[in-house]
């Protein structure tokens, strides 16, 4: 004690304690680089990808942000009943049976009145045809089949304007190039020029793109039933998976022995978890379609496979929430008399629920973007109709992106990264429920 | 476990309900890419016109995969309808009637063209099928000897072609339209530069011989393209001295980014492929299971709308999206065809 006491003003003069001291500094430094750098490298591998996540989401909102509005002629339609009901039978069924020009020609005679044009003026009649989308008539003709009230009144119509006129009006057909290498031709031009002064032609929120179903016209062209089979297919997921999962996931957990044969499934699920989709999707088809008659194209079918896929993430998390729940609660539980299933039920699972949900949730998500199996099992298809049960043909939001990308039509284009749009946000909101579901529900031991 | 037996519970009653409902309400079809836009175009105006039949279903997918599901079988869970870009093969046919899918109505609707385009701002090009032939054989003749493709830009193909490395994106090995471009295009370069006679002198047989001459080269300057013609076109934007191939349609709806050249001195028009004055084009058709027109409703009154003028006829829809019509007598003579119920 005394000796180290006397040696210590020794030091501060500098001997071999000083030198002792000195090296730890320079440790030190190094050690500090060495972390700085480690940051720095953190730092810089982080900014890279936002910046990419920046760049990615720059162009897809940038190539799509336009397709939410879209293009269309508002004309006073004369709902003449002579035309529309020439046998004065104003029924639906008589509506939609009959002379299907009978449509065209309303459309043709408003037109007229909207451009100011000659009735004998017929090729002005078709240049302003051109305008207006294919699918105007059956429009009206599904319009007015739902509200026969409106036979004999006169009232402005919204008319879709064509995907082509559609891309010139958001300048994505550009009018500086030639004319023979553009769509809009130069009297096409001049109408719209003329629509617009009047302000019939006008920029109108995109509903459609969310209500209507496929269509080779890229204006009446929506997400519809892709939305709504996409729906079915989240809840014959989360109807199944949930359950089977969870329960799954409590007897390996709580209650099975540790043998050779629960490690086996263990290692197998984690195996499963890791088995590229598509052949998920192989198995859909051979199974579900092919063995048990299901139809193709069918939501059920697809929610049957995404089933598949997820069930291994949903295990996996369940599992992990289940560790994480502290052995005492369950020691508590069962010193205090509760059988093995009431501690598992009354007492883990819920302090589980939130790692349970966030897994469930996340798997959801995941399901919600996948398409590989999806196009061996059909789900990338034309459809029109909306699908009433699971079992009605539909598509799939990643399936319809799929096959917007294909299309050459530039009205297309924006509709696909529009529809990417309208994925993102629901994957967006699923994972922030998942959040919220985790700080709602949190325990801390 | 409760859980588990209730969860099981579910699917058994899922796919019970599933079995009953499968009696076929609407039209299947499936098939070849390149018919798809004109079958869905077709589709949606059937859906249109006929309120009270629902609209037919429509699937992508390609030529021989649609035919694969075609030949599984006659049944409510079976496609009615094939696409094909390519008339069926004869081990297919054998195929579906081994299935059970004795009688197949082929339907011929019109014919496709297929385009050589460059970047806009390029020069023109007008070939000849030789030049193709010997810008990406994999074998050329060079002084008289088949040698390994010596050529690396497009001004050693023929004087007068710009001085552009070759870069040609062609349709890949399961596109429906690669055949087209191997028979009225490779084949046909390789026997206008007497090639075929210098594979055949050099020992090979006929067929073999064509083979050889179908051979693209693989060293990167033909790169084969199995997507879409949108992935082609994303080529030759970044790539501006490429040269891409592409359907009559994909071009017309993109005038304003490609040029077109000529082949054998022939534009492609419309006019030019339905006159059959342009070389590289192809019949494309779709097949029907007859045991399925009286079931499925609405399926034969769909194949007879398909075959209307207002349909495929010349001032179509279809056409307007890049169809090549089939002269009046031959939509005439397919249809009489159907009505006669005549099958492969």
């Amino acid at each position: 004690m005394t000796e180290a006491a006397s040696r210590l003003p020794v030091s501060r003069l500098g001997g071999p304690e000083v030198r002792a001291i000195s090296r730890i500094d320079i440790g030190l430094r190094r050690r500090y680089a060495a972390e700085r750098r480690f940051r720095a490298y953190g730092l810089a591998a982080v900014t890279i990808a936002l910046c990419f996540l920046l760049a990615l989401f720059g162009s897809i909102v940038g190539k799509g942000y336009t397709a939410f509005q879209q293009t269309r002629i508002a004309m006073m339609v004369d709902f003449d009943a002579s035309i529309i009901a020439p046998d004065g039978d104003r029924s639906p069924a008589a509506v939609l049976s009959g002379n299907a020009f009978r449509f065209d020609d309303l459309i043709a005679a408003s037109l007229q009145k909207t451009l100011e044009l000659d009735p004998d003026d017929e090729d002005g009649l078709y240049d302003g045809l051109d305008l207006l989308s294919k699918g105007s008539a059956p429009m009206l003709r599904s319009m007015i089949a739902k509200d026969p009230s409106l036979i004999g009144t006169k009232r402005s119509v919204d008319f879709y304007a064509t995907g082509d006129v559609d891309s010139f009006v958001k300048g994505t057909i550009r009018a500086d190039i030639p004319e023979s290498q553009r769509l809009i031709k130069d009297k096409h031009i001049a109408l719209i020029d003329k629509l617009e002064k009047d302000g019939a032609l006008h920029l109108a929120f995109n509903t459609g793109l969310f209500t209507n179903g496929a269509s080779t016209r890229p204006e009446m062209a929506g997400v519809g039933v892709a939305l709504v089979g996409s729906l079915y297919m989240m809840l014959v997921v989360l109807v199944l998976s949930l359950p089977l999962g969870v329960a799954g996931s409590i007897y390996l957990e709580e209650f099975a022995p540790k043998n050779r044969w629960t490690d086996l499934i263990e290692v197998n699920i984690n195996n499963l978890a890791a088995v590229p989709s598509i052949v998920y999707g192989l198995l859909g088809l051979a199974v579900f379609i092919n063995f048990a008659h299901l139809p193709r194209s069918a939501s059920l079918v697809g929610g049957l496979v995404l089933t598949l896929t997820t069930l291994p993430t949903i295990i996996i998390a369940t599992r992990a929430a289940l560790k994480a729940v502290p052995p005492s609660i369950r020691e508590a539980g069962l010193g205090v008399g509760a059988s093995k299933m009431q501690t598992v039920f009354h007492h883990v699972l819920p302090l589980a629920m939130p790692g349970v949900l966030t897994g469930t949730i996340i798997g959801l998500a995941h399901a919600l973007g996948e398409t590989a199996p999806l196009l061996m099992i059909g789900m990338k298809a034309f459809i029109v109709e909306y699908p009433t049960t699971p079992l009605d043909p539909a598509t799939a939001l990643p399936t319809q992106i799929y096959m917007w990308a294909t299309e050459p039509e530039r009205a297309f284009t924006e509709r696909t990264s529009a529809a990417i749009i309208v994925l993102l946000a629901f994957l967006l909101a699923m994972n922030s429920l998942a959040i919220i579901l985790r700080r709602a529900f949190e325990r801390r031991w | 476990m409760k859980f588990s037996t209730a969860a099981s519970a579910i699917v058994l009653g899922l796919s019970a309900t599933g079995t009953a409902a499968l009696a076929a309400e609407q039209i299947h079809i499936a098939g070849s890419s390149t018919v798809l836009p004109y079958a869905t175009i077709v589709a949606e105006a059937f859906a249109e016109a006929n309120p009270n039949f629902k609209a037919p279903i429509v699937e992508g997918g390609g030529t021989g995969a649609g035919l694969k599901e075609f030949c599984k079988g006659v049944g409510d869970d079976t496609i009615d309808i094939a696409d094909a870009s390519r008339p069926i093969k004869a081990e297919e046919l054998d195929a579906c009637k081994a299935a059970g899918v004795t009688e197949v109505q082929e339907i011929r609707i019109g014919y496709d063209g297929i385009v050589f385009a460059s970047d806009i701002k390029g020069p023109d090009f007008a070939y000849e099928p030789a030049d193709w032939f010997n810008a990406i054989g994999a074998q050329v003749l060079k002084d008289g000897q088949l040698v390994d493709n010596p050529n690396a830009k497009w001004s050693d193909v023929k004087a007068g072609f710009p001085d552009w490395d070759i870069a040609a994106y062609i349709p890949g090995e399961k596109h429906g339209t690669r055949e087209v471009f191997e028979l009225n295009v490779l084949l046909a370069g390789c026997k206008a530069t007497k090639a075929y006679d210098a594979f055949i002198a050099s020992g090979l047989a006929k067929a073999d011989a064509e083979k050889a001459c179908a051979k693209v080269r693989k060293d990167g300057k033909a790169v084969d393209i199995d997507g879409e013609y949108n992935e082609t076109l994303a080529r030759i934007d970044s790539n501006k001295t490429g040269i891409g191939v592409f359907g009559l349609a994909f071009y017309e709806n993109n005038k304003d980014k490609l040029k077109v050249a000529t082949m054998s001195g022939i534009s492609p028009s419309v006019e030019t492929i339905a006159k059959g004055e342009y070389p590289v084009s192809r019949p494309l058709f779709f097949y029907v299971k007859k045991a399925h027109l009286g079931v499925v409703p609405g399926l034969k009154d769909y194949v007879e709308f398909f075959l209307a003028d207002q349909m495929i006829g010349p001032r179509s829809p279809s056409v307007a999206k890049g169809l090549v019509p089939a002269p009046k007598s031959e939509r005439e003579q397919v249809l009489a065809d159907f009505q006669a119920g005549k099958t492969l």
